[in-house]
């Protein structure tokens, strides 16, 4: 019978079923930070447990780290040092390979995992963190766990799981100019909205997925969680084993053919049948923005923000209502030219060299706005290495963006990196929730180029106006 | 984990869609190395103010839902982060039960790994439940999970759907792991065939 990627995967690596249907699913890369995995590694210890296999785990610390350039030598706050401390006390203690805050390797989980080659097609990969989704375009399946869940694989290496259905969200044809894998994922979740994957794993296929480079795959798989689904994916190419060949935790040599082959019988069989099927083209796609605080609120820049009065379902007319007021918008305005405090470029959605590239293509000749406080914070210390070497660095330097180390930053108010109540940004994260990047804070989704473009305007501002 | 048999209790009605899991517990809470003492922090920001005041319109805060252990929500409940500190600050506030249209996957998942049963219902039956939440305390709801119905206090008992498994472990408060390594030889055997290729970190 015709499979397709999902099903290969998942077959894959079922260990044992159970009666109910349940599998047993084993799990290939573990991959381990600081605020989810505290009460695990507690649990393993009451136990008498040991972690069932260092080789697939992989610890980093992210999400609390200070992005200051003087990290490693200021005081912390004093719950984020504990976090840390304790990571590195547990994987000391379990033997697990880390990345400290001190190791050029360091930096986001998501950005990390693809950049060592250490995730890799036809993989399970797991992570206490939602956005695990990121790897899935690899080719691998991969999804978040709760903190149970990563005390389960460590004992383990496996998780009990039922089987996702399948949906397909292809996108046909070819993008405009200034826009990007970003632009593509928000128009997918504004079409299906954020509980439009419930249940579902995604495969986004398409000559439009296809010709995004593994940066731009990443970001949209990273928003698939976003879009509800288990797991988003990308069938393995080319583009795929060309990115990973040479990385470092990557298969070498004749090792790395071996997996080529196997990594080529993955995609998805001709006739292969999916639970749900949604189209778009990619020339209908602009550059998008969020406007609410959810990400499915989201309109194209030349849009202007929907009236709460032309919403017949009284809930949602309520909410549309709570959203303008959080977000102090106009029903009817113009989302070009709303003027904004903070530029976030970074997070586990758009931090990688690619990314930065973008920003600076924007930034290059231009200063940021007066009165507008404008971050960059590269994905790991590698990718902020490269950026530095080829002169990106320099560019957002002198534009007048401040060049921070790596970490999850003003993506989610973890670590000193935050909105103050009533401030707008406009960020290249993930999620647009209420108080996410601080409380009271105004979060506007957007690309890298936009955010950039926003920065050195002071407004959200149309990318392709300043290409 | 505590078991989960039979309820009856208060429900608490937030007629809310899309609640996130930030709105649940924001980020800033999750700071702890331990699973216990969230409750406090339990939808910190809409239930307290910017000094830190309770909001004394945020349901929970209202004398009859203070007790409340069932929640009844709108669709998507929990969407967003993998934080199990979203079913952990529930379950600290007290609440053993949530009651919504549809959840995102990831909290329902983690919602059985602490004993709290979420509940999917129609959003007509739900909307039902959100009227008798809405008596307080004079309309206490029981859950009973063996028979796997919601009983409304007029009587009326709504059938519930729950997977087989999950089920038993919820009834007899079993822990995965132990059952998980009762696969063992199974698990030793599929990694003996991993292919030669595969990298070690």
């Amino acid at each position: 019978m015709a499979r397709t990627l999902f099903d290969k995967i998942w077959d894959a690596h079922v260990v044992d079923r159970m009666e109910d249907g349940t599998c047993v699913l084993y799990i290939d890369r573990h991959l381990v930070h600081e605020v989810t995995s505290p009460q695990a590694f507690e649990g393993l210890r009451a136990a008498g447990r040991k972690v069932r296999r260092v080789e697939n785990t992989i610890a980093v610390v992210d999400h609390n780290v200070p992005t200051s350039p003087e990290r490693l030598t200021e005081t912390n706050e004093p719950e984020s040092a504990l976090q840390i401390a304790t990571l590195e006390h547990n994987v000391a203690e379990f033997g697990v390979t880390y990345f400290p805050m001190s190791d050029e390797r360091q930096g986001i989980v998501h950005v990390v995992g693809p950049e060592q080659g250490i995730s890799l097609p036809g993989m399970t990969i797991v992570c206490g963190d939602s956005h695990t989704s990121t790897h899935g375009a690899m080719g691998a399946l991969a999804f978040g766990i709760g903190t149970s869940e990563v005390e389960h694989v460590l004992a383990t290496q496996t998780l009990l799981q039922k089987p996702a259905k399948n949906m397909l969200v292809r996108v046909d044809g070819t993008l405009h100019p200034g826009c990007t894998g970003k632009d593509i994922v928000l128009a997918i979740i504004g079409k299906i909205g954020t509980a439009g994957g419930t249940g579902h794993v995604i495969e986004f296929a398409g000559d439009a997925i296809k010709s995004l480079d593994m940066a731009g795959r990443l970001t949209v798989c990273n928003m698939a969680i976003e879009a509800g689904a288990r797991a988003g994916l990308i069938a393995p190419d080319d583009t795929t084993f060309a990115y990973i060949k040479g990385r470092p935790f990557a298969p070498q040599g004749a090792d790395f053919e071996a997996a080529v082959a196997y990594w080529r019988t993955l995609p998805s069989d001709e006739g292969a049948q999916y639970d749900k099927v949604v189209v778009l083209k990619a020339e209908e796609i602009v550059p998008q923005v969020t406007w609410g605080t959810n990400p499915e609120a989201v309109i194209p820049i030349t849009g202007t923000v929907p009236n709460p009065a032309d919403e017949a379902d009284e809930t949602k007319r309520a909410q549309m209502e709570r959203q303008l007021a959080y977000m102090a918008l106009e029903a009817g305005q113009p989302i070009a030219g709303t003027p904004i405090d903070v530029v976030f470029i970074g997070s586990c959605t758009n931090s990688r060299i690619e990314d930065l590239r973008q920003a600076a293509h924007v930034a290059k000749g231009r200063k940021v706005a007066e009165g507008v406080r404008a971050l960059v914070v590269p994905g790991s210390g590698l990718v902020k290495k490269q950026a530095e070497a080829e002169g990106i660095a320099d560019v957002l330097i002198e534009a007048g963006f401040e060049w921070r180390e790596a970490g999850c930053s003003m993506c989610l108010g973890m670590n000193p990196d935050k909105l103050t109540p009533g401030q707008r940004c406009a960020s290249t994260s993930n999620r647009n929730f209420e108080g996410r990047q601080g409380p009271g804070g105004r979060t506007h989704l957007l690309s890298p180029g936009m955010a950039a473009a926003a920065a050195v305007t002071g407004a959200l501002t149309d990318v392709r106006e300043l290409i | 984990m505590d078991k989960f048999t039979a309820l009856t209790a208060t429900a608490a009605p937030l007629n809310i869609k899309n609640i996130d899991t930030d709105k649940i517990i924001p980020a800033r809470f999750l700071k702890t190395i331990k699973r216990s003492g969230l409750g406090k922090s339990l939808f910190a920001d809409m239930r307290y103010d910017e000094q830190g005041a309770e909001n004394p319109a945020f349901v929970l805060n209202q004398p009859k839902y203070r007790s409340a252990q069932i929640l009844v929500a709108g669709d998507n409940f929990g969407c967003g982060s993998s934080r199990e500190h979203a079913p952990w600050a529930l379950l600290d506030f007290g609440i053993r039960c949530v009651i919504a249209p549809s959840f995102a996957d990831i909290f329902f998942n983690n919602c059985f790994k602490n004993g709290i049963l979420p509940i999917a219902l129609p959003e007509d039956v739900v909307a039902k439940l959100m009227d008798d939440a809405s008596l307080g305390t004079n309309a206490r709801l029981t859950i009973d999970l063996e028979r796997q119905v919601v009983v409304r206090p007029s009587g009326e008992e709504i059938a519930f759907g729950v997977d087989a498994f999950r089920k038993h472990c919820l009834l007899n408060g079993l822990d995965d792991i132990g059952l998980t390594l009762e696969h063992a030889p199974a698990i030793d055997a599929y990694e003996a065939k991993q292919p030669a290729w595969m990298p070690k970190i």
